[in-house]
């Protein structure tokens, strides 16, 4: 058997499984997750009451192309030298090339340990099916995940709280206008936010804060990050910081081990990141995929990331310095673009905000510039009246 | 039954670009590429409800506002997931400045 071997069947593992058919891949193909459902997509469960959650592919995609898929399958080690996965029923797999796709869950402080968390289709049927009408829910991080659950909440009819213990939300990449934007529509919707409120403990219903106040509410989410699945691949010994380190093919410290998607961490532009993106993780799976199969080529996509809280779409490309200058492109309509230049002058980072997909097209192709490290006076990406595709011609 | 139904005016649209247009309760999207060749397909993204009128056009291809799939709008298919399917696409026709579209 052997051939490649794909450990995670989320957004990077199912990409990554695919695109190996797609190159013309012929020998076995195994895709092996933990969760028992079919691949699916996570995003949807935090913008949405009906909590379906929609499959990456259809069973009968995996079929015809092939591809193995092994559901409600826990891996307990990697072996390097073996090149085997071992499962937690005694069962072994083993691989020519191992891709490792796990992903991230949800991070949890101490004296948090009993706060819900959102990362899984199960996790989900359990938090939104305590959105009702009246009911009291506390949230715990002004984040994206945070954020989103607040607005579905809300729109349920429920009473919402965030506690937030940073001086405002949204503070991980997102510039601080946008951020204020978010901010103002949820307190016009009736979403309670408190920033610089720290938390010292929460469990189910109570949420008790530094200053000795106790909050109580009939449910508690923690939003307050991921941390990557990276235990199996650092006890195989391969090497971690802030992820799996990968080199820019997405080859780890293994030459026959690939890692991608939220847990790794890769060169871009300088800087070891780490992202939790949905599309970085299929652009990563995708590349990876090709890189195992010997393509050379360089990655260069942007890191892209969108979120939906009521009506309005939030989308950022490119990654902000956020002690550095923003520039605005003030569009009208309640659409707001803020951008960012390098010290080299090209434009770096954009995010936009508006309702619907009213600021789509013009961060789609800020996202193009960024790609491809256009120079551009910052006063003239400001200028509303200019046509940005021009200068993507240009 | 598919008739020829004029749909816009061939200045409606820019080169390179796209609009969107309803008609008998469904809805389409009609572009025009830079090589004023005019094309239409089916109005919503295959992944999820969304107007590709508000997506990006770059050559022959429509990126998704929404997750940026991206499809080829000459045929229909998809070039970049999370859409899967591909879609439906309609003959078009430019006749005395207008875009005819058989729907
Ligand atoms: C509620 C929610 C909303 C989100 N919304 C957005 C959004 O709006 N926009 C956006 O860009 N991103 C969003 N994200 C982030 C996005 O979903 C992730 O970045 C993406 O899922 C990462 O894909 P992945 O394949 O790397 O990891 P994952 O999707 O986490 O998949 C990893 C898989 O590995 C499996 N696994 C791990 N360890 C083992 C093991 N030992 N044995 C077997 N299987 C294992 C896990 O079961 C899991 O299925 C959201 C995430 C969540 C949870
Ligand atoms: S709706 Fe078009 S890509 Fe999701």
């Amino acid at each position: 058997m052997a051939g490649i071997v794909i450990l995670g069947a989320g957004e990077c593992g199912v990409r990554a499984a695919f695109t190996l058919r797609e190159l013309g891949y012929t020998r076995p193909v195994t895709l092996i997750d933990a969760e028992p459902a079919l691949p699916y997509e996570r995003p949807p469960l935090s913008k949405n009451l009906a909590c379906e959650a929609r499959e990456i592919r259809h069973a009968d995609a995996y079929l015809s192309a092939e591809i193995e898929l092994r559901q409600g399958t826990q891996v307990t080690c990697i072996d390097l030298g073996g090149k085997t996965l071992r499962l937690v029923d005694g069962g072994v797999i083993d691989f020519d090339q191992l891709l490792v796709a796990t992903g991230a869950r949800p991070r949890l402080f101490p004296g948090m340990e009993n706060c819900a968390t959102l990362r899984t289709d199960r996790d989900a049927r359990r938090i939104l099916s305590r959105f009702t009408p009246g009911a009291r829910v506390g949230i715990i991080g002004g984040g994206f995940i945070g954020l989103e659950l607040a607005a579905t909440a809300r729109r349920a009819g429920a009473e919402v709280t965030v506690v937030e213990a940073a001086p405002r939300i949204l503070g991980r990449g997102v510039p601080p206008q946008i951020a204020a934007l978010v901010q103002a529509r949820h307190t016009d919707e009736g979403v309670k936010i408190l920033t610089d409120t720290g938390v010292v403990r929460a469990d189910e219903t109570t949420i008790a804060l530094a200053d000795g106040t106790e909050l109580g509410f009939d449910i508690v989410v923690a939003g307050v990050g991921a941390v990557p699945n990276v235990e199996l691949a650092q006890e195989a010994g391969l090497t971690c910081d802030n992820g799996i380190a990968v080199d820019a093919a997405f080859r780890t410290s293994d030459p026959a081990v690939f890692a991608a998607g939220d847990c790794c961490s890769f060169e871009w532009r300088g800087n070891r990141v780490r992202l939790e993106s949905w599309k970085a993780a299929q652009d990563q799976g995708s590349h990876a995929a090709a890189a195992m199969l010997g393509s050379g080529e360089v990655f260069s996509k942007v890191p892209w990331f969108w979120s939906d809280q009521f009506d309005m779409t939030l989308q950022v490309a490119g990654l902000f310095d956020l002690a550095g200058a923003m520039h605005t492109r003030d569009t009208g309509d309640d659409t707001c673009i803020v951008f960012q230049c390098d010290p080299a002058g090209a434009i770096s980072a954009a995010a936009g905000i508006g309702p619907g997909n009213a600021a789509a097209r013009e961060i789609k192709i800020l996202e193009k510039l960024i790609e491809r490290q256009t120079q551009a006076d910052p006063s003239i990406l400001a200028d509303p009246s200019v046509n940005l595709k021009r200068l993507l011609k240009a | 039954m598919t008739n020829w139904i004029d749909a816009c005016s061939s200045d409606d649209i820019d080169a390179e670009d796209v609009i969107r247009f309803d008609h008998g309760g469904r809805t389409f999207a009609i572009y025009r590429n830079d090589a004023n060749a005019y094309f239409c397909t089916d109005g919503l993204c295959t992944h999820e409800d969304v107007h590709l009128a508000d997506g990006l056009v770059v050559e022959n291809t429509i990126e998704c506002p929404k997750h940026a799939s991206i499809f080829d709008f000459t045929t229909g298919e998809v070039e970049t997931p999370p859409a899967c399917e591909n879609l439906h696409t309609y003959p078009t026709v430019v006749r005395d400045g207008r875009v005819m579209v058989q729907i």
